[in-house]
């Protein structure tokens, strides 16, 4: 009877092989899906009961810790109130709202999820699950100082360490307490917006910046090209005005971008061509959401919108004119505009955008540096050095001089736009900049969202002086 | 080394690993190391060296790897039911040392098993009357539709752990007797051997029986099983495939038929079929206990959260995976050790089942083989049973985890099964 008895057996292996095989299935082929079921609410229990990783401040300062609730549960709390209420988002399962922000972003983080491998040290120690900080970039007192500066008006600050794509600034008017985000739902002006990364603004002449840059970068023009600055023109068969109805006659790019030339920087995109304006806008991360590490849904791509979608840069719809003056359909967030100043003072280099500098356990170890990433040559090092030489005329002389900061050169870009109904008085001023010119380290973006015949240069620049300030006097 | 030094060696890893996983869940409790994790290994490893004298004295011969194999389970066991409920480990524990005694006593009355056969329609009647038991109002007890249980004073009793060592002692034994009969007279019918229509009877009454089962205690593992282990044991002794081919069939004729008929057992398949079927999932006695298995599974990965790391209960009361120290048990491990820690568990079974065979194959008489691979058969299928359900292989039913799931009937029941194993393989391996 032996030999059924070793097939018995066989066939008890093979029992025991599906058993095997279908424990895999569910822990390892489809524990994703399984995840996601909608009927598994662990995920959920999980946040509720596991307590989340603080969030903090570039300067230690807590942004969001998690308080008991009872029953084992966990409650978060903000600190600090409105200051970073959209970047750091909100985590509040137990209410059914969907985590947003940071806390969205780096949640497996703030959860303590780390992969497989940790999580046998971890039980080998027999831990509980905790989660990990988070040390963000931000700078409480640039922020602080950038709330202050747009003074209750709807607008929104963007600050970049341009070396390595740091946030550290990022202002969002008007804001909310987070402990109380009920109420922010429903308020007048959308609070909850990050109109920082979701907000489409016409961008103005700041959007200058990246025809010049095009200009240079392809050898067309240097900054002492000779154009035209003649008022009106007419392009594409509309005339087109300079601001005041200014005309200049024969001048120099620089002195075309540092008093603003709406018909010099037309005609300079004309002749650059649509494909070239494409090109380099796409360079410097137009077309394409920010790679921050801030949830997708919470960002918009910068470009030409027409009916609520992104056109493609070939699309005839596109008047390439009134684009390279920052007119048109064209719409883009404050962080877009923050990283065009930053590429620039990079010597044409883009540094990823990035809110977090690490990731730290309770036993103060680093879990996970997020260094800086290079996103994309945008231009050539001599067109951005020319093209930072030709914004510091803008600061110098031009449209930004209340920008100008006592002892340090500023290099920037005014920005006017026309708001609400033709013919109104009601204008959007923007600020780009960056500082120190050499060696930068900081590149800003302000943008006030409505200001009754309000201009960039004396609107928004002094916002970007006061906030620049701040975090150039902080060194490093 | 001798077989009784290598049994006491095979020991030590089965202490270490309850005290350790003791420790593990007192840090993950307390935050802190007490001794008593210590204590509780000691004492473990105290009543399994009693355990190994007994086999010593008695059963000098037995195979050496049996022994340790059980305790590695039973401590892993307990360990896990500690995890969950203290209480009920303390229980446990309980019914651990009464399953060694019971065990001891098996051992020692029953030391020429081979008297068993004398007995056997005795036996069978009351393994019948055992699986019955659940269906007398009163003192049956009914466990999400399927009458598994009868009242005890204080406690409930599971008769089917009990009952399928009675059956499998009674098969062995008739087969014993028939399977010369069943095995000639054969013909050759389009290549298949088919016995002779009239030895199909023996096969009809189980199949019958098995059925009678399907229908009255309404529980598809559990007929499964049976009927699995007499399939096992119709081969072993015939070592005709036809026997099998054709007896599976019926079986799976008659469970088509009755899981359309018998709301309960029906109701246990829609929920293997479409376990996330909200209105499945939602219904009294549906697939949550099942949806609830695979996700706490998805959760442990390849290598699991961890000791006491496991989501069981709901925040503020409630328990988010029903019964995880009985029929869920291998989800849990699955989710705090991973499929790591569960293809070790399935490994341990597995071996365990190795050794049984190889009793079987040792035993020197028909009944003696018979009886060590019936009584391996019916452990693995139990085994196959109870994860295959946890795993969505089949329908989720509700047979314990031997040595590992909390349940009294289930430990003491299996010891007296280990027991007769040792027993066998002690007469099989005498020098003569």
């Amino acid at each position: 009877m032996t030999t059924p008895i070793v097939r018995l057996f066989a066939l008890v292996v093979v029992l025991f092989a599906v058993l095997v095989g279908f424990t895999s299935r569910w822990t390892v082929f489809e524990a994703k899906s399984l995840r996601d079921n909608p009927l598994n609410r662990r995920a959920l229990l999980d946040e509720l009961t596991i307590k989340r990783g603080l969030i903090r401040a570039a300067d230690g300062s807590v942004l969001a810790r998690s308080v008991p609730a009872g029953g084992g549960t966990w409650r978060r709390t903000y600190p600090p109130g409105d200051l970073f209420a959209q970047t750091v988002g909100l985590s509040f399962p137990a209410r059914g709202i969907a985590n947003s922000g940071l806390e969205r972003s780096r949640n497996d983080a703030l959860l303590g999820r780390r992969n497989e491998l940790s999580s046998i040290f971890q039980q080998l120690r027999g831990q509980r699950r905790v989660g990990d900080d988070v040390e963000t970039t931000l700078d409480p007192a640039a922020q602080r100082t950038a709330i202050a500066g747009l003074a209750g008006r709807a607008g929104s600050v963007v600050a970049l360490d341009p070396r390595t794509g740091a946030v550290r600034v990022m202002t969002s008017i008007p804001s909310f307490d987070p402990n109380a985000f009920r109420v922010a739902r429903t308020a007048p002006g959308s609070p909850i917006l990050n109109r920082a990364t979701q907000a489409s603004y016409p961008p103005g002449s700041t959007f200058k910046v990246v025809t010049a840059a095009a200009a240079l970068d392809t050898g067309r023009y240097t900054p002492d090209s000779v154009v035209d600055g003649s008022s009106p023109q007419t392009f594409s068969g509309v005339p087109l005005n300079n601001d005041g109805g200014q005309s200049f006659g024969p001048i120099t790019l620089t002195q075309a971008l540092t008093f603003s030339v709406n018909t010099v920087w037309a005609r300079v995109g004309e002749s650059l061509g649509k494909r070239t304006m494409g090109d380099y806008m796409k360079r410097f991360g137009f077309y394409a959401k920010p790679e921050l590490d801030y949830p997708r849904d919470q960002m918009l791509a910068s470009g030409e919108y027409f009916r609520g979608r992104l056109l493609p840069p070939e699309s005839p719809r596109i008047d390439t004119a009134r684009l390279a003056i920052g007119q048109d359909k064209l719409q883009v967030t404050p962080l877009q505009m923050a990283e065009v100043a930053a590429a620039v003072a990079n010597g044409g280099r883009l540094m990823k955008p990035k809110l977090t500098a690490r990731v730290v356990d309770t036993d103060g170890r680093t879990r996970d540096r997020i260094g800086p990433e290079v996103q994309r040559q945008v231009m050539k090092p001599s067109s951005a050095r020319a093209l930072g030489a030709m914004m510091s005329r803008v600061v110098a002389e031009g449209t930004g001089t209340a920008a100008a900061l006592q002892g340090i050169e500023v290099a920037g870009k005014t920005g006017t736009a026309q708001v609400g109904p033709a013919g109104g008085n009601l204008t959007q001023p923007w600020f780009i900049a960056f500082a120190p010119v050499v060696r930068p380290r900081v590149a800003i973006a302000v943008t006030v969202e409505r200001t009754d015949g309000g201009f960039g240069g004396t609107e928004a620049a002094p916002i970007a002086a006061q906030v620049m300030q701040v975090l150039l006097r902080q060194g490093g | 080394m001798s077989a009784r030094n290598r049994e006491l060696l095979g020991l030590v890893p089965a202490s270490l690993l309850l005290t350790g996983g003791f420790a593990a869940v007192f840090i993950q409790r307390q935050a802190v190391l007490s001794d008593l994790s210590l204590t509780y290994g000691a004492i473990f490893l105290g009543l399994c060296l009693a355990a190994h004298v007994v086999i010593r004295l008695t059963l000098p011969h037995a195979d050496p790897y049996l022994f340790p194999l059980v305790a590695l389970l039973a401590s892993f066991g307990l360990v896990m039911i500690y995890r969950i409920d203290e209480d009920l480990a303390r229980q446990q524990a309980q019914w651990f040392v009464v399953g060694l005694a019971l065990f001891a006593v098996t051992i020692v009355v029953f030391r020429d098993y081979r008297r068993l056969e004398r007995y056997r329609y005795t036996i069978a009647a009351v393994s019948i009357a055992l699986l019955l038991l659940p269906r007398v109002p009163g003192i049956g007890v009914q466990t999400n539709g399927a009458y598994l249980g009868v009242r005890g004073p204080g406690f409930v009793f599971q008769p089917t752990e009990f009952a399928k060592i009675g059956i499998i002692i009674f098969l062995a034994s008739y087969l014993r007797d028939t399977r010369q009969v069943l095995v000639q007279g054969s013909r050759r019918i389009l290549g298949v051997t088919l016995p002779p229509l009239k030895h199909f009877g023996p096969l009809l009454v189980v199949w019958g029986a098995a059925m009678v089962l399907l229908v009255f205690i309404r529980d598809l593992g559990s007929s499964l099983m049976f009927f699995g282990a007499f399939i096992a044991l119709l081969y072993v002794a015939t070592n005709r495939l036809s026997f099998v081919v054709v007896g599976l069939g019926m079986f799976g004729l008659g469970a088509w038929f009755f899981a359309g008929t018998v709301g309960h057992v029906s109701d246990r398949i829609e929920a293997w079929q479409t376990p996330f079927d909200h209105a499945v999932y939602d219904r009294v006695g549906g697939s949550y206990q099942l949806a609830q298995s695979l996700f706490a599974q998805a959760d442990g990965g390849l290598f699991g959260q961890g000791f006491g790391q496991a989501i069981l209960d709901l925040p503020r009361g409630g328990s988010l995976l029903p019964a995880p120290q009985t029929d869920l048990i291998y989800a849990v491990i699955t989710d705090e050790l991973g499929l790591v820690g569960a293809c070790g568990v399935l490994l341990v079974y597995l071996m365990i089942a190795q050794r049984g065979f190889k009793i079987a194959t040792l035993a020197r008489d028909s009944f003696s083989t018979l009886l060590a691979a019936g009584l391996t058969a019916v452990f693995a299928l139990q085994v196959f049973v109870i994860v295959g359900g946890v795993t969505k292989v089949i329908p989720l039913t509700g047979v314990t985890l031997p040595f590992v799931s909390y349940g009294g009937s289930s430990i003491v029941a299996n010891f007296v099964l280990l027991a007769l194993l040792l027993l066998v393989s002690d007469r099989a391996r005498r020098p003569a």
